[in-house]
């Protein structure tokens, strides 16, 4: 087929508004598939992080371990990880996540671990002064001012687990990075860069939306500068 | 277990460590693929951070890029470089993805160490008549180093895992013997390959821990 000069899918630019339109589906599917790998991960990675965070603060001699362990899962490569977890998981979607709350798993221990070790003494004896119990002190005064250090954990988590999922288009699940890999066996230019730039905007959203909800979650940070 | 048997005697097996598609092939290109982006990143990074912090001044702009860098996948960076001109000279895209992939992490750590060495010792060294460059140099880089070193490190056990990635694009290193794995439906050589790289990651996270103790025992200097 001769490219027509209005035709850019033909010409194979980089920024195509046919490209945009007549896709539309697929790039849908790509980003609800991005996104539900992303938060599905993330949030398996915040249910394992905290009670190992409250284990390791409790109990210091456990603190070593579990910090060693997560930070040596940390220096394993994506690539490495998806293919380390292939004989257990096989090639589906619960590889991408397994690897990706492993991940998550160190920068959420050592943040919320930071955070609970930042409650000051003074607080914690009052607390038990008013006659708390260690659940009690627990759940409504450390894990409550551990939140701005745990948040913080929890953003960078997020943002790097977006980017990651793109990695898992080597066993067909990456979301947008199925795209990418696509576009780049067939030199397709519109479909590269759009993925790519919708990757850069999940990760953008989720870092804004969690700021809002640290923001509403830790009203007494701003009462505090203002 | 009995996948990492089968990846065991992969790994010992010797036709598998000769030639271009060889272990030791895809070790040194490896090694030279990090090498080269870690020794690129720095000279990018670090000059930039110790001015910034030196002057106190673009704070909000490192920690700014720094989180921007973490959102932008590093293989959408690779393969959109494939797509342009740099694509057509050899190991180039993974180069420059892997170099602003490292740039962030190095920038954000010497910029943050110059600002945190104490004010008064700086205060002290321009009452001692220290221009701003020999206060830079000889006060505020010593003092910054056990930070600065610890972002290198970051970065080199960074660098090692993510150049894997290259590999996904056709480039060489350690990557290519799980993708080739992939591509072959082998699973022993892919979970080979991965222990391959991530026993260099830690292999690396070792020798830095190794020559940050070194550095910080040695007489001399400023400890």
């Amino acid at each position: 087929m001769i490219p027509t000069p209005h035709d850019c899918l033909a010409r194979n630019e980089w920024i195509c508004g046919a490209y945009l339109s007549t896709r539309r589906r697929i790039l849908l599917d790509a980003v609800v598939q991005h996104v539900q790998l992303t938060a599905v991960s993330v949030l398996i990675g915040l249910v394992l992080a905290v009670p190992l965070a409250v284990l390791a603060r409790r109990l210091p001699p456990a603190s070593g371990p579990v910090l060693a362990v997560t930070t040596v899962l940390y220096t394993i490569p994506s690539l490495a990880m998806f293919s380390l977890l292939l004989p257990l998981y096989g090639l589906s979607a619960s590889l991408v996540v397994a690897g990706l709350v492993l991940y998550s798993l160190t920068l959420l221990v050592r943040n919320i671990l930071a955070g609970l070790r930042a409650v000051p003494e003074e607080t914690r004896q009052a607390a038990r002064g008013l006659g708390y119990g260690p659940v009690r002190l627990l759940l409504t005064v450390e894990l409550p001012l551990a939140l701005p250090a745990a948040m913080a954990g929890l953003r960078i988590a997020t943002v790097s687990a977006v980017s990651l999922v793109t990695v898992g288009a080597i066993v067909g699940f990456g979301g947008l990075g199925n795209l990418i890999y696509a576009g780049m066996n067939s030199y397709f230019k519109a479909q590269v860069l759009t993925a790519s730039v919708l990757c850069v905007v999940i990760a953008v959203a989720a870092d804004l939306l969690l700021l809002g909800v640290q923001r509403l979650l830790t009203p007494w940070t701003r009462a505090a500068r203002a | 277990m009995t996948t990492l048997g089968a990846a065991r005697d992969w790994l010992t097996d010797p036709a598998h460590w000769s030639g271009d598609d060889g272990i030791r092939h895809r070790l040194l290109q490896h090694l030279l693929l990090v090498s080269v982006c870690l020794a690129v990143s720095c000279l990018i990074a670090l000059p930039v951070a110790l001015v910034l912090g030196h002057l106190g001044r673009g704070g909000a702009l490192a920690v700014n890029i720094s989180n921007a860098g973490r959102a932008v996948p590093t293989f959408a960076v690779l393969v959109l470089l494939l797509l342009t001109p740099v694509g057509r000279w050899g190991e180039g895209p993974a180069v420059v993805a892997l170099v602003l992939f490292a740039v962030p992490p190095l920038l954000t750590n010497a910029y943050v160490g110059v600002r945190e060495v104490d004010r008064s010792v700086v205060r002290a060294a321009r009452g001692m008549g220290m221009t701003g460059r020999q206060t830079l140099l000889r006060v505020e880089l010593p003092l910054a180093r056990p930070m600065i070193l610890t972002g290198v490190r970051t970065a080199a056990v960074q660098l090692v895992a993510t150049a894997t990635i290259a590999a996904l694009a056709g480039g060489g290193g350690l990557g290519r013997i799980i993708t080739a794995g992939f591509n072959l439906a082998s699973t022993p050589q892919v979970v080979a390959g991965a222990l391959l790289v991530a026993v260099f990651a830690l292999l690396v996270e070792g020798v830095f821990a190794a020559a940050e103790r070194l550095a910080a025992t040695r007489p001399g200097s400023g400890r």
